[in-house]
């Protein structure tokens, strides 16, 4: 854009240029003359459109009734067939009274009903200079009558004591709106060393010598079965859930074992379920690629290298959950994830 | 003196007259009819978009009645046997799950009232979102309107509020990762997001006080607040009355209709009528939100290709093209969650920022104080229109975003070129359709000067006596003319030097300068209405004069002077 200060110097302009002995601008027409609908001019056709519209009511109060002979007719048996068909009918015959009734208003309206059109004038919307007057003297007369102006100490009374009462209020409700406030059960889960992997839903333990190279296990810590039917378990169920693959174990390229130890067996790894990115679960395991998608926002996570983020939106690779076997055979966490699972927040890494 | 009032002049004898008379003397109501009863009302279909989002509020207002006295929001655990489908039996569930399968399977009609509600929710989005169209290609929200703009834009986001409460209450599946989609991105906020995630949830998440917590919010602390702004929406509209299309005899200072009684009445009812039927015949035929094919909440298994409301599209798509690959940073041990946060907060903010803000900007460039009840024809704007355009690409796109997975299984193709070329078409889209719908716009300006200077074609060629062709055009009727040179061409704004008379640097210029600049990037362009010396131009030298200047004695005679002959 040009830094010229003149605006009317651009290339796109089409501009009309005034000669003398004419207006500057066309004259308003008015408005257009009224011109006679047929139902205004054949009495045949004006009868015709009020039969239409009784027709239309009668039809409303046919579909009311319908649906009450639907209602007594058609009566629920629990399949999933009656009820479809139960609300079929009824939202059918409702449809019908309905829009036998608008249906008729508006040809009604358009046909048989006056349309001449009328003119109402706009009056400004502000208050006329005096009417303001009054106003402005009202507020000063108030504000005098009230003395706020010369009584200092009673203002900071009064707007002290409105700053404050609606503590009275708060301080109950927000202490106790967010539970216990503690924001650190953000780190841990229930998985604990020696903690068996058990499938999900059925919670039972498994075992690594059941996994074939290429199988995939949706995993949960074994736990009671009335642990299993309690909110608690839920809220925790939420942060522990657990996808198991197990690799050829040439193919694993990294996982997130520090020096020294390891974290996987034999192939088998398994990474937190809940993901970094704003914790879907994440359930969609390609063999062949062995990457690892969330279907609610297609981050792309690669199992045989450590769960990297290999496409989409989330940014750090799922946590590990470091395994091993016990006497029995079966799969147990070594511990509990070494970081936060699940998405970021302000306070992770402190 | 009291006693004469009611008794001498015109006393009313039938049981109408007489109700009114009874009502009169306590409200005096008859002040309140005098004034709306033939209330002047302009006609044009796209003023019923905002109807039918008010009617299908009241749907969803009467639907709702009907669920609340079935629905349990509880999150207490029931193992399920009732009335719903097989698979569901013995299932452990919350109770606010096991009560929304028996209200669909139980309850007669309950089905439908929960399919009518549904769809009635996202009629009621989706006629919003029209209405507001409306409103912005028209100039609607100009003064005295901005007020209203705002009140309807507040509307808007309570009505996602509302749509979004409403859509968790069941605890289904689907619905449940809904809400653990809120509670990462709540997380995301800087400094207090965990803490705000305790707040929602009570604890963490799910916890067992959101499905309660979204109850109230969705059936007392939203609708009271909508209902209340809807009553501030219709209010300011009576006061400011309706706008007008322009055209013949309609100015700033009037309004021309029909009357409230009873044109108004029997199209508004009958409009009320229409969007229930439809809304009754949706809910009946097109089964919607099976929560019983998704199953009770469970945090471990999610749907593939599941999509939120379309309202939500935009938010879920805006998170979808976000890159994750260093968008996440540590400051000072703090994360800082950008591949979240610009997304499903920047993102979302600015588009409601453009939303509020717009009016006010329009009319700061636009330099225009004036009242303005006729509304634009969205050619005669161009840039506005264009960024409306522009805007509601960049919405579009989001929304497809959104749907990217569905698209990929659908048509076969790569899911991650998809998401790549909608994150490359999100910033080139609406640049692009800014640019062609102002191009269109101005267009279709020219168009209407070159219509109203040399006519209609009509097709008749006519040849005269000395073997010229003309082709005859028929000039314009007045009302034709005055629709297409009745507007404004505003032009961008003039400021005040950088240096008063004395050579002294003046205040304020700076800020005075950057206005004129976007000020010139609305109106740099235009098209100015044809004059009437223009016009008188126009017919007294058409173009073939340029050819055959001689030939003027032979037009004369040629008979067709009431008509305009150009080419």
């Amino acid at each position: 854009m040009s830094e010229n200060q003149n605006p009317n110097t651009s290339q796109d302009v089409t501009t009309s240029t005034e000669t003398a002995g004419h207006p500057e601008r066309f004259s308003d027409p008015g408005v257009p003359e009224h011109r006679a609908r047929l139902t205004d001019t054949d009495p045949k056709a004006n009868k015709r459109s009020e039969r239409i519209i009784v027709l239309l009511f009668a039809l409303s109060c046919l579909g009311a009734i319908a649906s009450l002979v639907a209602y007594f007719t058609v009566r629920p048996d629990g399949t999933t067939d009656q009820t479809r068909l139960s609300t079929l009918l009824l939202g059918v015959t409702m449809a019908i009274s309905l829009l036998g009734i608008g249906i008729a208003a508006i040809h009604w309206a358009k046909a048989l009903m006056s349309d001449h059109e009328h003119v109402d004038e706009r009056h400004d919307l502000k208050s006329s200079p005096e009417v303001r007057e009054v106003a402005v003297k009202h507020l000063t007369d108030g504000v005098e009558d009230s003395g706020i102006g010369r009584r200092g100490v009673l203002k900071g009374a009064a707007v002290s004591a409105l700053a404050l009462f609606p503590l009275t209020f708060a301080v109950p409700l927000i202490s106790s709106v967010g539970g216990d406030w503690n924001i650190s059960k953000f780190r841990h889960t229930i998985w604990t060393s020696g903690k068996r992997l058990a499938y999900d839903p059925t919670g039972r333990p498994i075992k690594a010598a059941d996994l074939t190279v290429g199988s995939v296990a949706h995993v949960i810590p074994e736990e009671s079965e009335e642990y299993m039917a309690s909110h608690e378990w839920i809220t925790e169920k939420a942060k522990a859930v657990v996808l198991l693959v197990r690799l050829n174990p040439e193919d694993i390229r990294s996982d997130q074992s520090p020096e020294g130890e390891t974290w996987s067996y034999d192939g088998i790894v398994a990474y937190s379920k809940i993901c970094t990115h704003v914790g879907c679960p994440v359930a969609l395991y390609e063999q062949q690629t062995h990457h690892l998608l969330c279907p609610c926002h297609q981050s792309t996570f690669d199992m045989a290298d450590g769960a990297k983020v290999v496409f989409g939106p989330a940014n750090r690779p799922l946590p590990q959950l470091p395994i091993a076997v016990d006497d029995e055979g079966y799969l147990v966490a070594q511990d509990d994830f070494a970081e936060p699972v699940g998405p970021s927040y302000w306070e992770r890494l402190k | 003196m009291s006693t004469e009032t009611a008794s001498n002049t015109g006393a009313p004898t039938t049981p109408v007259g007489k109700a009114a008379d009874y009502l009169d003397q306590r409200t005096s109501i008859g002040v309140a009819v005098k004034e709306f009863a033939r209330k002047v009302f302009p006609d044009h279909w796209s003023f019923m978009l905002g109807e039918m989002a008010l009617f299908s509020f009241v749907v969803l207002l009467l639907s709702g009645v009907f669920l609340t006295m079935f629905f349990d929001p509880s999150m207490a655990l029931v193992e399920y046997h009732g009335a719903g489908p097989e698979t569901m039996q013995g299932q452990l569930m919350s109770t606010a799950f096991a009560s929304t399968l028996d209200l669909s399977f139980d309850v007669r009609g309950g089905l439908l009232m929960r399919q009518i509600h549904h769809w009635a929710a996202l009629v009621f989005m989706a006629s919003i979102v029209v209405h507001m169209m409306r409103v912005f290609f028209t100039g609607a929200f100009r003064k005295p309107r901005e007020i209203n703009w705002l009140v309807g834009t507040v509307l808007l986001i309570l009505g996602l509020l509302a749509g979004f409460s409403g859509y968790s209450l069941p605890d289904d599946v689907l619905s449940g990762n809904g809400l653990r989609i809120t509670d990462g991105v709540i997380k995301s906020i800087p400094v207090i997001g965990s803490y705000m995630s305790y707040m929602v949830f009570g604890g963490e998440f799910p916890g067992e006080h959101i499905i309660p917590r979204l109850f109230t919010i969705h059936i007392l602390l939203v609708p009271a607040l909508i209902l209340a702004l809807i009553g501030l929406h219709l209010f300011l509209m009576v006061l400011h009355k309706h706008t007008q299309y322009p055209g013949g005899g309609r100015t700033d200072k009037n309004v021309v209709g029909y009357p409230l009684f009873p044109v108004y009445v029997a199209k508004m009812g009958g409009n009320f009528f229409i969007v229930f039927g439809i809304l009754a015949l949706m809910g009946a035929t097109m089964s919607i939100n099976n929560v019983w094919n998704y199953g009770p909440y469970d945090p471990s298994p999610v749907g593939a290709g599941a999509q939120p409301d379309w309202y939500m599209l935009f938010l879920e798509g805006s998170l979808r093209l976000m890159p994750g690959a260093g968008t996440e940073w540590v400051i000072f041990g703090y994360t800082l969650s950008l591949n979240v946060l610009i997304p499903a907060v920047v993102i979302p903010g600015l588009l409601f920022t453009f939303l509020f803000a717009y009016p006010f900007i329009e009319a700061k460039v636009t330099g225009d104080k004036r009242e303005h009840h006729v509304l634009d024809r969205p050619r005669n704007v161009p840039v506005r229109t264009g960024l409306g355009v522009a805007f509601l690409t960049a919405f579009i796109i989001l929304a497809l975003a959104g749907s990217n997975d569905l698209i990929a299984t659908h048509f076969a193709m790569s899911l991650n070129q998809i998401t790549w070329a909608f994150r490359i078409l999100f910033f080139v889209g609406p640049v692009f359709a800014f640019w062609v719908t102002k191009r269109i716009c101005l267009s279709l300006q020219r168009k209407d000067r070159e219509l109203v200077l040399h006519g209609h074609e009509t097709g008749r060629i006519v040849r005269f006596a000395n073997g010229e062709y003309i082709e005859v055009h028929r000039p314009l009727d007045e009302q034709e003319r005055w629709l297409r040179v009745n507007y404004d061409a505003h032009r961008p704004l003039e400021i005040e030097p950088a240096t008063d008379a004395r050579g002294v640097k003046r205040r304020g210029y700076k800020s005075d300068k950057r206005w004129q600049k976007l000020s010139r990037f609305f109106y740099e362009d235009r098209v100015e209405p044809v004059t009437p010396a223009e016009l008188a131009a126009a017919h007294s030298h058409g173009e073939h004069d340029e050819i055959a200047p001689a030939a003027h004695t032979s037009e004369v005679t040629s008979g067709t002077d009431t008509v305009d002959r150009e080419r």
